[in-house]
C-alpha cells in the first residue's frame, strides 16, 4: 500500500528547530528528518527516547577492563611467570600497578571500537550501503523533515508547513517495499 | 543581594570556637618531656592495647635492621627512641593545624585558578558562578597569612615540622651532618624560604584584588567592556605566574618535608588536588545557595557542567598519583621508594581509602551523565572527593611529621573545624558584599542561558 509523506526542506538549523516544534504541537508525526551536520537538541525537540549507547559503552569497557586482567593474569603469572624489573612476585595483584596502564587502554579500546561497531548496527550502516537520504541537497546545506500524511487534509498541511519557513515543500508517495 | 543568615554565622562561630578549644587540648596535652612520652606508652600497654604491642614490635624491627646495617649505636636502643616518639607527638598539633590550614587554603587557591581560566579562556557557560567564585576566592587573604604565619614559626624554629630546618643538619662539624640537605641549603633555607612563601602570597593575594575590583567596575560601566578586558589580560599573566609559583610552592610547602626525596610531578599533582576541590567547593556553596532560594539563574545545566569538571579532574589527579607512584615502584630505587613504602606500611588506611575515595568513588558515582544533575549526588559525591583531598594532604605532610605516631583524633578533627568555620564565615561575608549576578559580564546573556 503506498502512503504519502511531505518533504519539507529548510536552510537553517534554528528554522528547522522551531518548524519541528511546531509540526509537533500540531500532533503531526515526523517520520526523520536529514541534515548535513548534527544538530544540537534535535532528538529532544523530536520527542526521540535518550540513546542507550552510554550503557552500552559503560558494559564493553568492563569487558575490556576483565579482559585484560585474564590476559595478564594468563601472560606474565600462570603461563610464562617472567622477572621484570627484579619483580618476580607470581602474584598478580603484587604486580598489578605494571598492568594497569594495560587495563586502561583495553578498557578503552573495547569501549570505544565496540560502541562505535554498535552505534553503526544501530544506525543500520554498513560498507557499501547505499544512502538512505532522499535528498542529496541534505548532504550540503539543507534540511529535510519528512512527516507522515497520514489521513490529513493535504491542503491543510502543506499551507501550515510553509509557514513554518520551510523553502521547498514536496508530497511523495512513498512504497511500503521502499524500507 | 545574599544576606548572612544569623543562623549560619553562629554556626561557623561555633565551629571555629569548638576547633580552637579542641587544638588547644591538642597542644596542652601533647608531651614535653621523655619522661611524659613513656608514661603514655606505658599506660597505654598497660590498657592491654594491641596498638602498643605493635608498636614496640616495630621497634624492635627498625632496631634489627640497623643492627644488621651495622649502624646501631648504642644510645639508639636506649632514649633515642623515645626522643623520637616525643618529637613526632610535639609536631602532632603543629602537623594537624598545618594540614587543615593548607587544605582550606588550597580551596580557595584552586578556584582563583578556576576563575582566571574562565576569563583567559572567555568561558560562556560560567559568567553565571563568577560571585560564588570570588566570594571562595576572600578566603586567600587570612588563609595566606594564616599559612605564612605558620611557616614563620617553623622557620623561627617555634615547631619541627621541617626537618630541614634544623641548623646542626647543614653542619659540617655536627654528628647530625646531612650531606644532602647540606647540598640543598642555597635552596632549602628559612629567610628564602620564606621570601617565596611571601611573593607568592603577594602575587595571588594582589590578582585576586584586582580581578575583583575590575569585576565590580564591570558592573558599574560596561561600555565598551573596558573592565572584562583589563580582566582578560590580568587573567592570562596570572596563570603563567600562578603555574610556576604553585609548583614551587608544592615543593616548599609539601615537598620539603621530606627534604631527601623528590618528585618531578608533585607540583602538578598538588595542582589536580587543589583544582578539583576549589571546583567541587563552588559546586557546593552553588547547590547550597540555590537550596536557599538565591541563584535563580543558575540552572541544572551549570551543575552538570560543574559535576564534569569534578569527575574529569578526579580522574586527572588519579592519573598523576598513578604516573608518580608506578615508576617509583617499578624502580625501586631505594632514597625513592622509601617515600611510598612508610606511607604503605604505616598508613595503609588513609593510603589505600584516599584512592577509593577520591578516584573510584567520584568514578562510578559522578559517570552518569543523569546523575551530575541531580544535586544530592553531586553533594554526596562532593563530600566525599573534599574528605578524601583532606587524606591527601595528611598523607602528603604527616608521615615526614609525625611518622607512625599518626591518629586522627581530637586535634586533627578540631583544626578541621576551626578552619571549616573561618572559611565558611569569610566566604559567606564576602558573598554579601556584592549581588549574586556579574551583571556586566559581555558573556552573562549567554551564561543564563547555557542549555547542555
Amino acid at each position: 500500500m503506498a502512503s504519502k509523506v511531505i518533504h519539507v526542506l529548510y536552510t537553517d538549523d534554528d528554522v528547522l528547530m522551531d518548524a519541528v516544534k511546531q509540526v509537533r504541537g500540531e500532533h503531526y508525526h515526523i517520520e526523520e528528518v536529514y541534515t548535513p551536520f548534527p544538530v544540537h537538541g534535535l532528538d529532544k525537540a523530536m520527542g526521540l527516547a535518550p540513546t542507550r549507547l552510554a550503557i552500552t559503552s559503560f558494559m564493553y569497557g568492563c569487558v575490556g577492563l576483565t579482559v585484560a586482567i585474564t590476559m595478564m593474569n594468563y601472560i606474565m603469572i600462570e603461563d610464562w611467570p617472567q622477572n621484570i624489573g627484579g619483580k618476580p612476585s607470581f602474584s598478580y595483584i603484587e604486580n598489578m600497578p605494571a598492568f594497569v596502564p594495560i587495563m586502561f587502554e583495553l578498557t578503552v579500546f573495547f569501549a570505544a571500537h565496540l560502541m562505535v561497531i554498535t552505534f553503526y548496527m544501530r544506525s543500520k550502516l554498513w560498507p557499501f550501503k547505499e544512502a538512505e537520504n532522499p535528498d542529496v541537497r541534505t548532504t550540503d546545506d539543507h534540511f529535510l523533515m519528512e512527516v507522515d500524511a497520514g489521513n490529513h487534509d493535504l491542503d491543510i498541511m502543506t499551507s501550515f508547513l510553509s509557514n513554518t519557513g520551510a523553502v521547498e515543500i514536496k508530497v511523495i508517495d512513498k512504497q511500503e517495499d521502499n524500507h | 543581594m545574599y544576606t548572612l543568615s544569623s543562623k549560619l554565622k553562629l554556626f561557623s562561630i561555633i565551629l571555629v570556637v569548638v576547633g580552637a578549644i579542641g587544638l588547644t587540648v591538642g597542644f596542652l596535652s601533647a608531651p614535653s618531656s621523655i619522661e611524659e612520652v613513656k608514661e603514655m606508652m606505658a599506660s597505654h600497654d598497660a590498657h592491654g592495647s594491641g596498638h602498643g604491642d605493635s608498636q614496640a614490635a616495630e621497634i624492635h624491627k627498625g632496631n634489627t635492621i640497623h643492627a644488621e646495617n651495622g649502624l646501631e649505636k648504642d644510645h639508639h636502643s636506649g632514649d633515642e627512641h623515645y626522643k623520637h616518639v616525643l618529637h613526632q607527638l610535639q609536631n602532632k598539633p603543629w602537623a594537624a593545624l598545618y594540614v587543615a590550614a593548607f587544605f582550606f587554603f588550597m580551596i580557595a587557591l584552586g578556584v582563583l585558578a578556576f576563575y582566571a581560566i574562565q576569563f583567559a579562556s572567555q568561558a560562556g557557560w560560567s559568567p553565571v558562578l563568577f560571585r560564588v567564585m570570588e566570594a571562595i576566592t576572600a578566603y586567600l587573604v587570612p588563609g595566606g597569612i594564616i599559612m605564612f604565619v605558620i611557616l614563620t614559626l617553623s622557620g623561627f624554629h617555634m615547631n619541627h615540622l621541617f626537618h630541614w630546618m634544623d641548623p646542626d643538619l647543614i653542619d659540617p662539624s655536627s654528628e647530625k651532618y646531612d650531606a644532602l640537605i647540606a647540598g640543598k641549603k642555597g635552596w632549602l633555607n628559612s629567610g628564602w624560604f620564606l621570601f617565596r612563601a611571601a611573593i607568592f602570597l603577594l602575587g595571588w593575594i594582589g590578582y585576586r584584588y584586582l580581578a575583583v575590583k575590575f569585576s565590580r567596575k564591570q558592573d558599574e560601566d560596561s561600555t565598551g567592556n573596558k573592565w572584562y578586558k583589563k580582566s582578560f589580560k590580568w587573567s592570562a599573566g596570572f596563570l603563567v605566574f600562578f603555574i610556576y609559583t604553585e609548583s614551587i610552592m608544592s615543593w616548599d610547602w609539601i615537598m620539603s618535608f621530606d627534604p631527601h626525596w623528590f618528585s618531578t610531578l608533585f607540583g602538578w599533582y598538588v595542582f589536580a588536588g587543589l583544582f578539583v576541590s576549589g571546583i567541587t567547593t563552588i559546586a557546593l556553596i552553588t547547590i547550597y545557595l540555590k537550596s536557599k532560594g538565591y541563584l535563580e539563574f543558575v540552572n541544572n545545566s551549570h551543575i552538570h557542567d560543574l559535576a564534569k569538571f569534578m569527575f574529569g579532574i578526579s580522574i586527572f589527579w588519579t592519573y598523576l598519583w598513578f604516573s608518580q607512584f608506578m615508576l617509583i615502584w617499578y624502580s625501586n630505587i631505594p632514597e625513592e621508594v622509601t617515600y611510598y613504602i612508610t606511607r604503605i606500611e604505616d598508613y595503609k588506611l588513609p593510603f589505600f581509602g584516599m584512592l577509593v575515595m577520591n578516584f573510584i568513588f567520584p568514578l562510578l558515582v559522578l559517570m552518569n551523565s543523569d546523575y551530575k544533575r541531580i544535586n544530592w549526588f553531586v553533594v554526596m559525591a562532593g563530600i566525599i572527593i573534599l574528605c578524601g583531598h583532606y587524606v591527601d594532604v595528611f598523607n602528603m605532610v604527616m608521615p615526614a611529621t609525625v611518622g607512625e605516631s599518626w591518629f586522627i583524633g581530637i586535634t586533627e578533627i578540631s583544626a578541621v573545624l576551626l578552619f571549616l568555620g573561618l572559611f565558611l564565615f569569610v566566604v559567606f561575608r564576602a558573598l554579601t558584599k556584592a549581588p549574586l549576578l556579574a551583571k556586566g559580564n559581555p558573556y552573562i546573556e549567554e551564561s543564563k542561558h547555557f542549555h547542555y
